[in-house]
């Protein structure tokens, strides 16, 4: 193992995290007159914010427990060698890379490596690839590093929203496309001082506890008399966004809050890298430099024909490679909004130490529409004008709509008359019962969104119809089978399934794949929220219209509410694969499958 | 705005990549490399150019990703990709959306998907281990049985002659469909025995997306005795009220009902305005409870809370109660009132 020292261009990193353990050396001095519960802590030691690199064949990563701490905020945290983010893995496509993992907290643990092709038993996923990883055991990962880009890790135990993440670069065997003068990883995330047990409860017995955007008598939403009771009546929230956020989570950029002043140098007229990675447990983030275009250029670790755009929503889990040329300023905010707007991440692109932009103030929280209940009839949504003069034409032709944009009227005409639970609509494959509240009427494809609430922002905003692969995608067959899958959910019982079932109902009966069998997927969203669904060990492309040979890998899709999404899968990896909602309460509370490829001799990767 | 700018540029002009380099460039300051780049873009397809789109509209959706393109290879990398994808796109372009208009078929998967262990970690792992493993994740993140309790109301009533209190708690133990479900109220006046109380045990079970259907028993602990058996519904009404019916049937063979709603009405984010309506029927007179036919009792009350946490709310709040037909006439054979109005401060809280 070699821990290499932070390189120069993290050098102003650096010096931020010597202030900092300084800072919490002293804290940790204060805090030893303190009772263990005043302290917040159950580990003693303070996290260091921020990621070490490591590189080399062969790395030991070491969990433990932690304190964490962020403006006013502290409390329990885990870390992998003692900072949060864990640390960067600087690997090099073709390498072959042992990791020894050591246990010393006091929870089961396990490291999930996402994005990467991996032989399954290597996956670290517990109850599917391997057990958990008790405390004081170790675990030995060995696998090689088959391809190059921009992925992360992280526990898949309810260690990872306490901070049991980090970020992985992959630097590739033949050179990299994108010749750049600077390269920094912005990890994104979320981090509460509630523990997660704690938080998922409340979140099943309470009535959207942590959403304090709430429709009330005295909010200024433009919503008419008739919308609000048209959402009473549905039992249901046009703000029902997040299930958590700002006023439980703190927002981080590389483990730094917005008060932490989180820097990254450029000199102006440089080209810049900047590796996104939503390593945040709840959170999607609408991410913007204002005053700087972003050229995205890679999508989930793969290359992708470049685009630019003024912003993107990152759902958990995905991740975006954008290069910037910042110029003509000191110093660029690097704004990740929560997507329901409650806070946000920030931090700086700074010329010179201490440089400074203006932040912008939080836009007004979005709400739901005709579109997120599944009843798309124009796509009031998607059609307007955020720059993007191919996505709203091609919403368009797709709900074959009159382009109507006047969601108001029509929302409560339609809503009227519509149930929103005609289980009718239904595949014999989902099971309907109480976990079930809401069937989408007319689940079109929504990959020209460009997410929730940034429909009308007035510039450009990525969607999934612009990603096209750089690179000729391997397998060129047409899918022979189509395998629809149902995102069902229940929020008043905060219920979370697939094909109204959740994981402990289907253990024996996993959504099942033959080795290299070229299927399209097709994933339909009965609720409305927007999931990240992930899919371990495979890239699989997004049906999305790209042209012939060039749709975009990715490993996680978010599927829009009321809405489905399709992607072509060639399940070449035998083994059995975690399959899930990356929002860690979904998952936890049942939208979570196993995906079987057979037969197992087909070649361990 | 860079939209609109974005728009009219190529609308404009005629060879819109042409002009889509210069807006690029005018932008920022331009790069020697980006300046210099060949003109590639006519061969390069749009991106999401599959489902045959019209040109015009398109090319705005090109000019950027083209104008990106040069600037990547402006850099002179030797990109394997430009190599590629230029012709193949191309190709694809032509031909991408007709393949696509016929349906894959759905159906089930070939016979090897069934070949092999059920479950691919065991003979690595070890069978046992894995079947422990695997039997505490289905239990982690298939729902945990979860403990509530709710104070929904706690509260003093001021009113004429002695003042009151009231309690009305409920809480639960299980898992999503089946729970243990846990009621008590009960109320009087400061000095005086309890006027009521009872405790309530049920079993709940999940039949619908919003309500509960729960079958126990009751156990009156003030007055006389009594035990009931319970059967009731509860949940969430459209329009978001908060319903609770029962039927009692008592161990003296009485039949009686509950009837209880409540509406969370925000007029803030925090301060929330609770109207509440109960009433109370029973099938037939039942002297030595004070109860008679038809509809026995009815309240209407109006509570002011401030939700300091979501977990913990006082408030303020005022209720009325009718004693109503058979039941008023007990009350004024025994020389009580029919009527009572309560001035009400306590608080609600759960955990």
């Amino acid at each position: 193992m070699s821990t290499t020292p932070l390189s120069d261009r993290f050098a102003i990193d650096r010096r931020k995290f010597l202030t900092r353990s300084s800072l919490a050396a002293s804290l940790l001095g204060l805090g030893h007159a303190l009772p263990a519960w005043a302290r917040g802590s159950h580990g003693g030691t303070m996290a260091r914010k921020g990621s070490d690199v490591l590189s080399g064949e062969h790395l030991t990563m070491t969990v433990a427990d932690s304190s964490f701490a962020t403006a006013s905020r502290h409390g329990p945290a885990v870390t992998v060698n003692g900072t949060l983010p864990g640390p960067l893995l600087r690997l090099r496509e073709g390498q072959n890379l042992v990791v020894d993992l050591e246990n010393n907290s006091s929870m089961g643990t396990s490291i999930h490596w996402h994005g990467l092709l991996v032989p399954f038993l290597m996956d670290g996923v517990p109850g599917v690839t391997m057990a958990a990883v008790e405390p004081g055991e170790r675990f030995r990962y060995e696998f090689p590093i088959r391809q190059a880009g921009t992925y992360w890790w992280h526990a898949h135990t309810l260690q990872e929203p306490m901070g049991h993440y980090g970020p992985i670069i992959i630097d590739p065997a033949n050179g990299d496309p994108h010749q750049v003068d600077r390269d920094y990883v912005v990890m994104l995330s979320d981090w509460s001082p509630m523990d997660p047990h704690v938080l998922m409860k409340k979140l099943k017995v309470g009535e959207a506890p942590f959403n304090f955007q709430k429709t009330t008598a005295t909010d200024d939403y433009p919503l008419s008399g008739a919308e609000r009771r048209m959402w009473a009546r549905m039992r249901m929230m046009p703000t029902d966004i997040s299930d958590v956020s700002a006023p439980l989570y703190s927002y981080l950029l590389n483990g730094h809050g917005p008060e932490d002043g989180l820097e990254f140098a450029f000199n102006p007229g440089e080209r810049v890298r900047l590796r996104f990675i939503n390593g945040a447990a709840m959170t999607f983030f609408n991410v913007r430099i204002p005053g700087l275009p972003m050229k995205v250029i890679a999508a989930d670790g793969q290359d992708v024909r470049p685009i630019e755009v003024d912003e993107f929503q990152i759902g958990n889990a995905e991740t975006y490679d954008v290069i910037v040329e910042p110029t003509g300023a000191d110093a660029f905010a690097i704004v990740a909004e929560a997507m329901d707007r409650s806070g946000m991440g920030v931090g700086m692109l700074a010329s010179r130490p201490g440089a400074r932009a203006d932040v912008p103030l939080l836009r007004d929280p979005p709400l739901l529409t005709m579109a997120d209940m599944g009843m798309n009839h124009g796509s009031t949504a998607d059609s307007m004008d955020h720059g993007g003069m191919d996505h709203g034409a091609m919403e368009g032709m797709d709900t074959g709509s009159s382009g109507a944009a006047s969601g108001t009227m029509d929302r409560s005409m339609d809503m009227d008359s519509m149930s929103m639970r005609d289980t009718s609509l239904l595949p014999p494959s989902v099971k309907v019962g109480p976990g079930v509240d809401m069937v989408s009427m007319n689940p079109v494809d929504r990959m020209g969104d460009p997410g929730i609430g940034l429909a009308d922002v007035g510039h450009r905003v990525l969607n999934y119809r612009q990603l096209v692969s750089a690179n000729m995608n391997p397998d060129m067959r047409r899918p022979t089978r189509l395998k629809e899958i149902h995102l069902t959910g229940n929020m008043e019982r905060y219920m979370w399934s697939f094909d109204g079932q959740k994981f402990s109902a289907v253990t024996d009966d996993p959504i099942r794949f033959a080795f290299n069998e070229r299927v399209r997927v097709k994933l339909v969203n009965d609720t409305m929220m927007a999931h990240p669904i992930h899919l371990h060990g495979h890239f699989f492309e997004l049906v999305n219209g790209a042209p012939h040979g060039h749709q975009p890998l990715k490993h996680t899709v978010i599927v829009q509410p009321g809405g489905s999404a399709q992607f072509d899968l060639t399940a070449n990896e035998p083994g059995d694969w975690a399959f899930h909602c990356h929002l860690i309460y979904h998952m936890h509370n049942g939208m979570f499958q196993v995906v079987t490829v057979r037969p197992l001799q087909g070649g361990e990767g | 705005m860079r939209a609109a700018t974005l728009l009219l540029f190529p609308l404009a002009v005629l060879p819109s990549m042409a002009i889509a380099q210069d807006h690029q460039h005018g932008a920022q300051a331009p790069k020697e490399s980006e300046a210099t780049a060949p003109s590639h873009t006519p061969t390069e397809p749009s991106a999401g150019d599959g489902s045959g789109m019209d040109h015009d509209t398109m090319d705005h959706g090109t000019m950027d990703h083209s104008a990106m393109n040069h600037g990547t290879m402006g850099h002179g990398t030797p990109d394997r990709g430009m190599m590629e994808h230029g012709p193949m796109g191309h190709s694809g372009m032509e031909h991408s959306a007709m393949p696509d208009d016929t349906p894959i078929p759905q159906g089930p998967p070939p016979p090897d998907a069934f070949e092999g262990p059920a479950f691919a970690a065991d003979a690595f792992v070890g069978a046992e281990k894995m079947a422990a493993s695997r039997a505490s994740v289905v239990r982690e993140v298939s729902g945990l049985p979860v403990f509530w309790f709710q104070a929904d109301r706690a509260e003093y009533r001021a009113r004429e002659g002695k003042d009151g209190y009231l309690w009305d708690v409920q809480g639960y133990y299980g898992g999503d469909l089946d729970k243990f479900w846990f009621k008590s109220e009960g109320e009087g006046s400061f000095g005086e025995k309890p006027e009521a109380a009872e405790v309530q045990g049920l079993w709940s079970h999940a039949i619908g997306p919003w309500w509960d259907l729960q079958v126990g028993a009751r156990q009156d602990l003030a007055g006389p005795e009594r035990t009931y058996a319970v059967v009731g519904v509860q949940g969430l009404a459209p329009y978001l009220f908060e319903v609770d019916t029962a039927a009692f049937l008592s161990t003296k063979g009485d039949l009686t009902a509950r009837i209880e709603a409540e509406l969370d009405q925000r007029i803030t984010q925090r301060l929330i305005l609770q109207p509440r309506v109960e009433l109370n029927l029973s099938a037939q007179d039942i002297p030595e409870l004070g109860i008679g036919a038809g509809l026995d009792t009815a309240e209407v009350g109006l509570r002011l809370r401030y939700e300091f946490a979501r977990e913990f709310a006082p408030y303020l709040g005022i209720e009325q109660e009718w004693k109503l037909g058979g039941s008023a006439d007990y009350a004024r054979l025994l020389g009580e009132g029919t009527s009572a109005t309560n001035f009400v401060i306590g608080v609600r809280f759960w955990f």
